[in-house]
């Protein structure tokens, strides 16, 4: 036991001020090391409008907070639509995505990818994918658009899983002829999950209709305006001061 | 090398000039295989691993999905990497059930297994530091200034606290361990930048510098692994003969000297990955794998029947290397 009281080697002692001196130093190193890489992070962190995050995804902020980057949705996409971004890919690093219009989301009714998350980065509540929001189509560009000139293409409409419901078909006249008609594609964005089959099946060498992100597709009323639903909304009520 | 930079650091050309025959003794005494018995599994573990998961995307053959993050054994059994889920904690969102019992798994496995096994035994990173302190010795450079050993805790510390404070998994932007497994199983090859200044890092600027001095994934599974029972335990220090082959080869050399002249023969810092080179390269089969509760009755018993456990001041390695070790602490 005597071996014990020896000491055979000298453990070395830190008196306070070192530990303070170091504590500060290593204080300071982390700080900036931190702010750097905060920096990059949100300067790479802001989503490009063209990558769309997988069914189910949540609120980005919320997204990149629970996201591991595991790759599971990756896998488990049976279309290779999703992919985990890379430096400069326009999504974070790791994280999933998909072009649409590259390989779109074929909308799954299983929702594998969802099933397949680990962490609830895809919101494991929503069971029906018609009711997925990766975005919003918008038919961006009239000018190109075939059936904006009265040509009758509607490849967009009819590659819409939800047809004649998310796309459909307004008849209206054509003007230039003054005796035909143009049947133009009109996404409402209700029911659109922004699955981007329609980006992806648009003819044209650059799609007339893209899918944005909703923040970038959709307006948003006021929170005082009373009008919102205008076709229940009768002049007796508004002059009722009725607030709905 | 300079003969001026000779004359100043006699202690470490003596240290230099043993190991340009590196660990030969060994060879001679065990033979090449022998004597690389553990490197080899454990290149064998680390690219065994990997190939299991990439079964999956290259073939079709589904045992792991996912990667080192997350993933799941035979659509069963999940594991998550602990510290991308305490990221996810820290930044406030609850993940799904599975994920939690995924990093309980690993972090049992690796209380009981050791920590820092994950470090040498699994992680791809591990490959390109070898690499890099295998080229410094091979190529004769000069030891380099030390960073304290300790700032891994608090990147570790900073790691978790930036989720806290911005509600995003910043570090996971350049997080070297998972950018091996999403190269060869996702294909994105952008992130090996990273690895590549690694490696430069580890071979000009500071030695064994992102395993040994700055990991934050490495230093939690340290913390995860400190009171594990397996351990390196020079169970033989009384034969030891200073010959410094295995200071030359481990990753984390402060962990060897209480071990080999101190009173317990455990090597239980925390710090010690247990990659098992040390076992490799000593002629005397000083170091073995066991259990530290045997591990400490062993050597009592042997303590007190031979003195070589107590260190003469005049033994070689007291008067040329000791004081350099202890500096690393």
């Amino acid at each position: 036991m005597s071996q014990q009281v020896k000491r055979p080697f000298t453990v070395k002692q830190v008196n306070r001020r070192q530990f303070l001196a170091t504590t500060a130093k290593a204080g300071c190193v982390m700080g900036l090391v931190g702010l750097g890489l905060t920096a990059t992070a949100k300067s790479q962190g802001q989503l490009a409008p063209q990558a769309c995050r997988p069914p189910g995804a949540l609120e980005e902020s919320d997204f990149l907070s629970a996201c591991v980057r595991c790759g599971l949705c990756v896998e488990a996409c049976p279309y290779d639509t999703l992919s985990l971004a890379r430096w400069f890919d326009g999504a974070a690093t790791g994280t999933p995505f998909f072009t649409a219009r590259r390989i779109p989301c074929e909308m799954c009714e299983d929702i594998p990818c969802i099933k397949a998350c680990p962490s609830g980065a895809l919101d494991p509540q929503l069971e029906q994918i018609s009711d997925a929001k990766m975005g919003v189509a918008v038919l961006i560009d009239e000018k190109n658009c075939l059936n904006f000139k009265g040509l009758r293409c509607d490849v967009c409409y009819r590659v819409c899983p939800l047809i004649d419901n998310a796309i459909t078909l307004e008849r209206q006249r054509n003007q230039h002829s003054d005796h035909h008609a143009m049947f133009l594609p009109t996404v409402n964005s209700d029911t659109c999950t922004g699955c981007g089959k329609c980006e992806h099946a648009c003819v044209l060498d650059t799609a007339a209709i893209k899918v944005l992100p909703t923040a970038l597709a959709l307006g948003k009323a006021a929170a005082h305006d009373t009008y919102i639903n205008t076709e229940e909304t009768t002049l007796e009520m508004l002059n009722k001061g009725l607030m709905l | 090398m300079s003969n001026q930079f000779m004359s100043t650091k006699t202690v470490n050309s003596k240290a230099k000039s043993q190991m340009q025959g590196e660990h030969a003794a060994a060879i001679a005494e065990l033979g090449w295989f022998g004597a690389h018995k553990y490197l080899l599994l454990r290149r064998a573990v680390q690219l065994g691993l990997l190939g299991l998961f990439a079964l999956g995307p290259l073939l079709g053959v589904w045992l792991f999905k996912g990667n080192l993050s997350a993933s799941l054994l035979l659509d069963t059994i999940p594991f998550a990497d602990p510290l991308v889920s305490l990221q996810m904690l820290a930044s406030g969102h609850i993940p799904e059930l599975n994920l939690l019992i995924g990093a309980a798994l690993v972090i049992l496995f690796y209380a009981l297994a050791g920590g820092r096994v994950f470090c040498s035994w699994v992680c791809p990173v591990n490959l390109v530091t070898d690499t890099a302190s295998w080229l410094r010795r091979k190529l004769n450079l000069p030891r380099t200034s030390e960073l304290p050993r300790n700032l891994r805790y608090y990147l570790l510390a900073l790691v978790l606290l930036l989720p806290l404070l911005t509600g995003n998994l910043i570090w996971e932007w350049v997080n070297p361990v998972p950018l091996v497994y999403r190269a060869v199983l996702f294909g994105s090859l952008s992130g090996l930048w990273i690895l590549a200044a690694i490696f430069l890092l580890d071979l000009f600027i500071a030695e064994r510098a992102w395993c040994g001095h700055l990991c934050p994934t490495g230093a939690l599974f340290g913390l995860i692994g400190k009171w594990s029972p397996i351990k390196i335990v020079a169970s033989k220090a009384s034969v030891c003969d200073n010959c410094m082959d295995c200071f030359a080869v481990c990753p984390e050399r402060q962990v060897l000297k209480p071990a080999l002249k101190g009173p317990n023969p455990v090597i239980s810092n925390p710090d010690c990955t247990q990659c098992g080179r040390c076992i490799d390269v000593c002629a005397q089969r000083v170091f073995r794998y066991q259990t530290r509760f045997t591990a400490t009755q062993a050597q009592l018993s042997t303590s007190d029947s031979t003195d070589c456990q107590s260190p003469s001041t005049t033994s070689p390695i007291r008067q040329h290397i000791a004081p350099k070790a202890e500096k690393d602490q």
